[in-house]
């Protein structure tokens, strides 16, 4: 048996989750190191080593040493190109450049308003920050437009980056998840026919399910 | 006995040779191009897809969006990225948006020719991978944001830079750049000892950044400032700079 990659950082974190789902649909066996943040542990010199910005998740394997969640998902569909779902990075070029075209929306259109609700819905209460109004609104808007052009696209093909699930649309998982069960802005994506859709069948895939069960048991 | 054509035999032959030699150049010059770019040179993005297609030597045709006319926001452009952005790319039937997809998809397909952007084994290719993701995620935010308060606000009369915008994010741009500096003291690049995209994706927003207050971070860090040189004197990159003169 293959030994086991190691993924340092709690499971509620975004960007933490965003991997172990990926190594959940590649079955790649895994081991959850924790990192304790509030003890500011990923600003220490043993931590930076492996991820130089402070931030989670890092990556290890037997042969390398990764951090930036996407480019581990990328990492790990490459290597375990033969096992789990073969085909969540495409299985010739042209799907995998709607895959890598639409992982950047991700990075870039969807991720940053979403980001910044999930922090002020979901996190800035439980750590008991003060909520930005403004911020809020504005992110509320951009994100409101993304997912007008995500309904029209959806309304085209079943995932994203075609009619097959890909790590475009489970780059998604983690943020959409924090917005639909942990604040009152759910309807974001509930409210549209097509994104609706597709967000009943992307969380209910069982990767999914075993993610938010680690975050659901971590936070107990 | 005659070891030269008569002048007739001579002239049809120089005549034939000028006919096939001006349809052959007119054929190859307004042959429609395979690859085209949507966007304005003006626009960061759209320079980073350029920068890409000279390192690969490959041909493309520009052709220019009118974003005053809102053309970006339109139909058909839409049909080509329905975020409403620049740049498109079009390679026959192929289409895509995002320009960091779009070198990807060109540094894939073109991988043997050119300049080699996302050369070595697999491992190589995850650590370009990692700084592809650094450039878009640590560097970029804070770079764009000064680019747009100090560089292009200015030129396009949007008003005077917001002073809390530019410090707050020059702030955060001194951090990655200490990142970079530690990086920049172990490898010539960013990802090894060969030029990649990783490094490539900066181009656009540094090149802009150096004409501002800006520069001074870059200078004041000496494997930035000497991988910022490097990377700002290649050929390709001066391909696209040239662009803009005309």
């Amino acid at each position: 048996m293959a030994t086991p990659v190691n993924v340092y950082g709690p499971a509620m974190s975004t960007a933490v989750s965003r991997v172990l789902a990926c190594l959940l649909e590649k079955n790649v066996d895994f081991q959850l190191i924790s990192v304790n943040m509030a003890k500011g542990e990923h600003k220490k010199p043993e931590y930076l080593k492996i991820q130089p910005f402070g931030q989670v998740p890092a990556f290890e394997d037997e042969d390398i040493s990764l951090f930036e969640s996407r480019s581990i998902c990328r990492y790990i569909c490459e290597k375990y190109a033969d096992q789990g779902n073969k085909g969540l990075y495409g299985t010739n070029p042209l799907a995998k450049a709607s895959i890598d075209q639409w992982l950047e929306a991700e990075g870039q259109s969807f991720s940053p308003p979403s980001s910044a609700l999930v922090f002020q819905l979901a996190f800035a209460p439980r750590m008991k920050i003060k909520q930005d109004q403004v911020a809020i609104k504005q992110n509320e808007e951009k994100l409101s437009k993304v997912l007008d052009v995500y309904e029209k696209r959806l309304g085209e093909t079943q995932f994203l980056a075609g009619d097959e699930f890909s790590l475009a649309d489970l780059s998604h998982l983690p943020n959409a998840q924090y917005l639909v069960n942990a604040t009152d802005r759910g309807e974001l994506f509930t409210s549209r026919e097509n994104v609706g859709r597709w967000w009943d069948e992307i969380s209910s895939r069982d990767s999914w399910k075993k993610v938010v069960g680690m975050q659901q048991q971590k936070s107990a | 006995m005659q070891i030269l054509p008569n002048n007739q035999l001579l002239g049809a032959t120089v005549a034939l040779a000028l006919v096939a030699i001006s349809a052959a150049y007119i054929y190859c010059t307004s042959k429609p191009k395979a690859i085209k770019v949507h966007g304005v040179l003006l626009s960061t993005a759209t320079q980073r897809v350029l920068a890409t297609l000279y390192e690969k030597e490959l041909e493309f045709e520009l052709v220019p969006v009118d974003m005053e006319a809102r053309e970006h926001k339109k139909k058909p452009f839409l049909s080509l990225n329905p975020f409403g952005q620049i740049p498109a790319f079009e390679d026959r039937d192929l289409k895509l948006f995002e320009s960091r997809a779009i070198n990807k998809y060109i540094s894939h397909k073109h991988a043997d020719k050119g300049t080699r952007l996302e050369s070595g084994d697999m491992k190589q290719k995850a650590i370009i991978g990692v700084w592809m993701e650094v450039e878009a995620h640590q560097f970029d935010p804070a770079a764009s944001k000064l680019t747009w308060e100090l560089a292009l606000k200015p030129v396009f009369g949007k008003g005077t830079p917001d002073k809390a915008v530019v410090e707050e994010n020059e702030a955060k741009l001194a951090k990655v750049l200490d990142i970079y500096e530690s990086r920049l003291a172990q490898s010539k690049y960013l990802a090894g000892e060969s030029f990649s995209l990783a490094d490539l994706h900066h181009l656009p927003t540094i090149q802009y950044l150096l004409a501002t207050q800006v520069k001074k971070l870059f200078d004041s860090r000496p494997h930035v400032n000497a991988w910022v040189a490097d990377i700002t004197a290649r050929p390709a990159w001066c391909k696209v700079l040239a662009l803009q003169k005309h």
